[in-house]
């Protein structure tokens, strides 16, 4: 019955009817406005300065109460006005890992005559951020909003309010809009990672011709595998190097989901396939990526860590989840 | 939400401060001196705290201070309720309320506080000055609030001042409408506390020598009175007030009033005008000598007092009638005029033989009377306000050692006089005169001019109307009270001026107080009733004045609603699209948009095919907006052939 009742008012008077694509911009039936705990104090103080001023028969009492009021009432319209007519816009989102906070952000443009101040914005009611929009100029505004799992986040309803200039009336409108943010699975804690695998034969791939040049030494970076660990180098005490082969055989790196060991669940294996892709990518190699229905061909380079990421990030969800 | 409780910065905290000893200062004047020094010590010790960013103090010693201050309040006031207890509670609790400052919340609690503390400041002055000021710190506390609400960024202290300017100003129309079509009641709602009216001056119901001479030591106002016709001559403008019948030998007092209707012969016509009576917390409404007409919720004496049956605690306007010539009192009854003859036993002995003495010279009453009045006249009595102070047998020493006084010196000798050789008499008290205000013609009766006069009764014609001290001094009655007495007697800079330019903008300000007094503070239940019928609202009652205001705010509110909302208007300040986006308006009239999503060039493309007639003028403008708007340059001579062709095209 109340799940029911709120749907109703949802639907018809809030106009919720979830994520709308494009931008929205803030016409009058969008606005909503009720006074703030303190506007209900203000008019009570008022209502006592109306009694005091007919009991002493006060006529600059009057005057000031009723200046007061009508104030009031006027800063109803002002804070009404500070919304009016935004024209809210998704802006970009970058993408983040799980268990990190995602920042969706907002484009708020003013196309008025007049400054708009202290715009907050919020999802949860307790944490807002606020951002000036002065006069035909567009704000940014980045709302943050914790990525606990992987997958794909949506901010959801952002209440988008403000209190200014009086702070009597509260008055806001809910955003519904069509953003998505990517959110990568939580790469695997580095220390425990296990050596990528051996690079092998895999299609398309040359094995064993003619490669494994030296080509010199470089720090060793996490993720190395230890057989390249110029072990000599380190027992005489230069710390830990890393031999590097010119050559595409080593550089055909592979990640392959069914080369996991077999007692890890889909979201470890795509912890420890996250933490590779980084690793390799970092370490500047090349690399492949191998999931069940996936494969990302051997690239290097920020794109390729991005896609993979973003496979990663995606394995396994149903369209709608996406 | 966290807007809620962000801690206050530092210039929100100095300007809480500022705004609220701008509105408490006015204060400072009247509450003791200790309560402005403790209000100052915790306002300077919020500053330091907010200076230095410190914490604030514990609530145990606050509310050790909250106890001692009202503790004190009593000691200072004998009361902690009443007016003046709650001014000086309401400024020390606001002050300690300062120290508990931390959040948004508190801020906003004080701001509303002070708001509450502008009215105060009405309680004791309502004029003009009072008002700017107090239209000043509302601004400024306004000013404050909106500070607050910066969530962002401070843009300086111009903009919140701006801001709370335009706000105030375009809340004035409907803040008016309110004034005027409130329905008023009548106050109090509840009982005033007893110190509601203190410190309003005015004739009192007892005389002693030197009163009414300390009375004439301010200038306030007593009231002003507006003539129908012309104002009559100064020698007959004597404001009947309070009428005096006992004597103990020291004091005169107004005693047991009696209760009757008002009869009078006169062969004169009417005087009309308009009183508007200051406060003064008694019960006597002035008119001219002889009162022909009460004013609504008035008893009338038989001895022509007009009184309210409430005090008089708020400015009251009513319309009056007088005869300056009249007969009353012809066949007075007995035991009245025993009261008149009465004196008490053992005091004034050489002027009960004097009375006796010049009996004997003058049998007949009005020869007697002649006579005292040149002895006043002829022998060196000197009219003064400061007289020599007097002993038990006053009349005695005025009239044989001092021979100098006021006009209560000579009314109550000559009463006495009169009452010792059997002739019955009275002390009327009230006003003489007044002056003039040739800018807006009323005329202004202040309590310097407050007076004392003699009426004795006469077989065959009543009481009659004597006025000692103009047989000393003419002048006080022709002239006024500046006139009558020595420069070097002190009398208020208001009443005595010799510089015209002064005069004059005395006059102006007294015309434009009065205005102010008659409109703003004297709009009451029935101003706003004859306001409201002079615009042809025959009955305006509770019902019909609610109905009235809701339509009136309603228009009030749609008006401000218009001038809020139009600033939401967008503004295109390209020249080049203001022009293309009039050259689409047309052609929309026409019945042909530019679909949203449809560029210049298409546009044109699809106007040539639908409309072939106007293809020439359309490529024309097109192609050269698409130059202008997105081509590298741009000629300013392009620009005005462009907006050129956009006006002379015809869809």
């Amino acid at each position: 019955m109340y799940a029911a009742l709120k749907r109703l008012i949802d639907t018809r008077l809030f106009q919720l009817r979830g994520p709308q694509p494009g931008a929205i911009v803030l016409v009058q039936r969008r606005i909503f406005i009720l006074p703030t705990r303190h506007g209900v104090v203000f008019a009570a103080v008022l209502a006592l300065m109306l009694l005091g001023s007919v009991n002493y028969s006060l006529s600059l009492g009057f005057l000031l109460t009723f200046l007061l009021g009508a104030m009031g009432v006027n800063a109803m319209l002002y804070t009404f006005r500070n919304l009016a007519r935004l024209r809210i816009a998704p802006g970009r989102t970058q993408p983040v890992f799980a268990g990190e906070t995602a920042y969706f952000t907002v484009c708020i443009t003013n196309a008025s005559v007049t400054d708009r101040y202290s715009i907050g914005l919020t999802r949860d009611r307790r944490h807002a951020v606020f951002v000036d929009a002065p006069q035909s100029q567009t704000a940014l505004a980045s709302v943050p909003v914790a990525a606990p799992r992987r997958g794909v986040l949506r901010p959801g309803r952002i209440t988008l309010f403000t209190r200014y200039p009086l702070g009597l009336f509260h008055a806001w409108a809910y955003l519904e809009l069509d953003m998505r943010c990517l959110v990568y699975p939580r790469p695997e804690a580095a220390r425990m990672t296990p050596p990528p695998p051996t690079p092998k034969a895999g299609e398309g791939f040359e094995h064993g011709a003619g490669h494994e040049d030296f080509a010199g030494l470089r720090p060793y970076h996490l993720g190395d595998a230890p057989r390249h660990i110029a072990w000599k180098a380190a027992a005489r005490g230069q710390g830990l190097l890393t031999k590097q082969f010119s050559g595409r055989a080593d550089a055909e790196l592979w990640f392959d989901w069914n080369e996991l060991p077999a007692q890890l669940d889909v979201e470890a294996r795509l912890s420890r396939l996250a933490r590779w892709v980084l690793d390799a990518h970092a370490a500047g190699r090349a690399f492949g990526l191998r999931l069940p229905g996936v494969t990302l061909a051997l690239a290097a380079g920020r794109a390729q860590r991005d896609r993979c990421l973003e496979a990663l990030a995606l394995f396994g969800l149903e369209d709608g989840e996406r | 939400m966290t807007a809620g409780a962000p801690v206050l910065s530092l210039r929100n905290v100095w300007w809480l401060l500022a705004a609220l000893a701008m509105v408490g200062a006015p204060h400072a004047g009247r509450v003791p001196w200790w309560i402005t020094a403790l209000a100052v010590t915790l306002m300077a010790w919020r500053g330091y705290l907010a200076r230095f960013n410190l914490g604030l103090p514990s609530r145990w010693l606050l509310l050790l201070v909250i106890a001692g201050g009202t503790a004190g309040v009593f000691v200072s006031y004998g009361t902690i309720f009443g007016r003046d207890a709650g001014v000086a509670l309401l400024i020390i609790m606001l002050s300690l309320k300062l120290l508990e400052l931390a959040t948004l919340r508190d801020a906003m609690l004080l701001v509303f506080l002070g708001y509450f503390l502008v009215i105060t400041n009405f309680l004791y002055s309502q004029t003009i000055p009072t008002a700017l000021y107090m239209l000043g710190s509302v601004w400024f506390i306004t000013a404050t609030m909106i500070g607050l609400h910066f969530a962002v960024r401070y843009p300086g202290p111009a903009a919140p001042l701006r801001t709370a300017g335009v706000l105030l100003a375009q809340s004035v129309p409907l803040m008016l409408v309110f004034f005027v079509l409130f329905p008023r009641v009548q106050g109090p709602l509840w009982g005033l506390p007893r110190d509601a009216y203190a410190g309003i001056t005015g004739l009192s119901d007892t005389m002693t020598p030197g009163s009414i001479a300390n009375l004439s030591l301010s200038d306030a106002v007593a009231f002003r009175a507006t003539f129908n016709g012309p104002i009559p001559n100064p020698t007959r403008l004597y404001w009947r007030g309070p009428v005096l019948w006992d004597f103990d030998g020291r004091t005169w007092s107004a005693g047991r009033p009696y209760f009757g209707k008002m009869r009078y012969e006169t062969n004169s016509a009417p005087v009309e005008y308009t009183i508007t009576l200051e406060p003064h917390s008694k019960r006597w409404m002035f008119a001219l000598d002889l009162p022909a007409r009460m004013p609504p919720a008035t008893i009338v004496t038989w001895d022509f007092q007009i009184l309210s049956t409430i005090p008089i605690h708020n400015r009251v306007r009513y319309e009056m009638s007088s005869y300056t010539s009249y007969r009353y009192g012809e066949e007075e009854r007995e035991p009245v005029l025993a009261r008149a003859r009465r004196l008490p036993e053992g005091y004034n002995p050489r002027t009960r033989e004097l009375a006796r003495r010049m009996r004997g010279d003058a049998p007949d009453d009005r020869d007697l009377i002649r006579n005292v009045l040149a002895k006043f006249r002829n022998e060196n009595f000197f009219y003064t306000l400061s007289p020599p102070p007097l002993g038990e047998h006053s009349v005695d020493e005025f009239l044989f050692a001092t021979k100098s006084g006021f006009c209560e010196h000579y009314a109550a000798a000559f009463t006495v006089l009169m009452r010792a050789a059997g002739i019955p008499a009275r002390i009327v008290t009230g006003y003489q005169g007044g002056e003039v205000n040739p800018i807006t013609d009323y005329l202004i009766v202040r309590q310097a001019d407050a007076h004392a006069w003699v009426e004795v009764w006469l077989e065959g014609q009543g009481w009659v109307r004597i006025d000692p001290t103009a047989a000393v001094s003419p002048q006080r009655v022709e002239r006024g009270i500046a006139a009558a007495i020595p420069v070097s007697d002190p009398l208020p800079l208001l009443v005595r001026t010799d510089y015209e330019w002064l005069r004059r903008i005395r006059f102006t300000w007294d015309s434009i107080a009065n205005n102010w007094n008659q409109w703003v503070l004297g709009y009451t239940q029935e101003r706003q009733r004859q306001f409201l019928r002079s615009f042809g609202i025959a009955d305006p009652a509770w019902r019909n004045l609610a109905a009235m205001l809701l339509v009136a705010t309603g228009i009030a509110v749609l008006i401000l609603a218009a001038l809020v909302l139009r600033k939401l208007k967008t503004t295109v300040t390209d020249p080049v699209l203001r022009a293309y986006r009039r050259f689409c308006g047309k052609l929309a009239r026409k019945g042909l948009p530019r679909h949203p999503a449809e560029g210049p060039a298409d546009y044109a493309a699809r106007l040539a095919r639908e409309r072939p007639e106007l293809a020439k003028a359309v490529s024309l403008v097109s192609a050269l907006y698409i130059s202008l708007r997105y081509g590298t340059d741009c000629d300013p001579a392009d620009v005005r052939e462009f907006t050129r062709l956009v006006r002379e095209f015809k869809a």
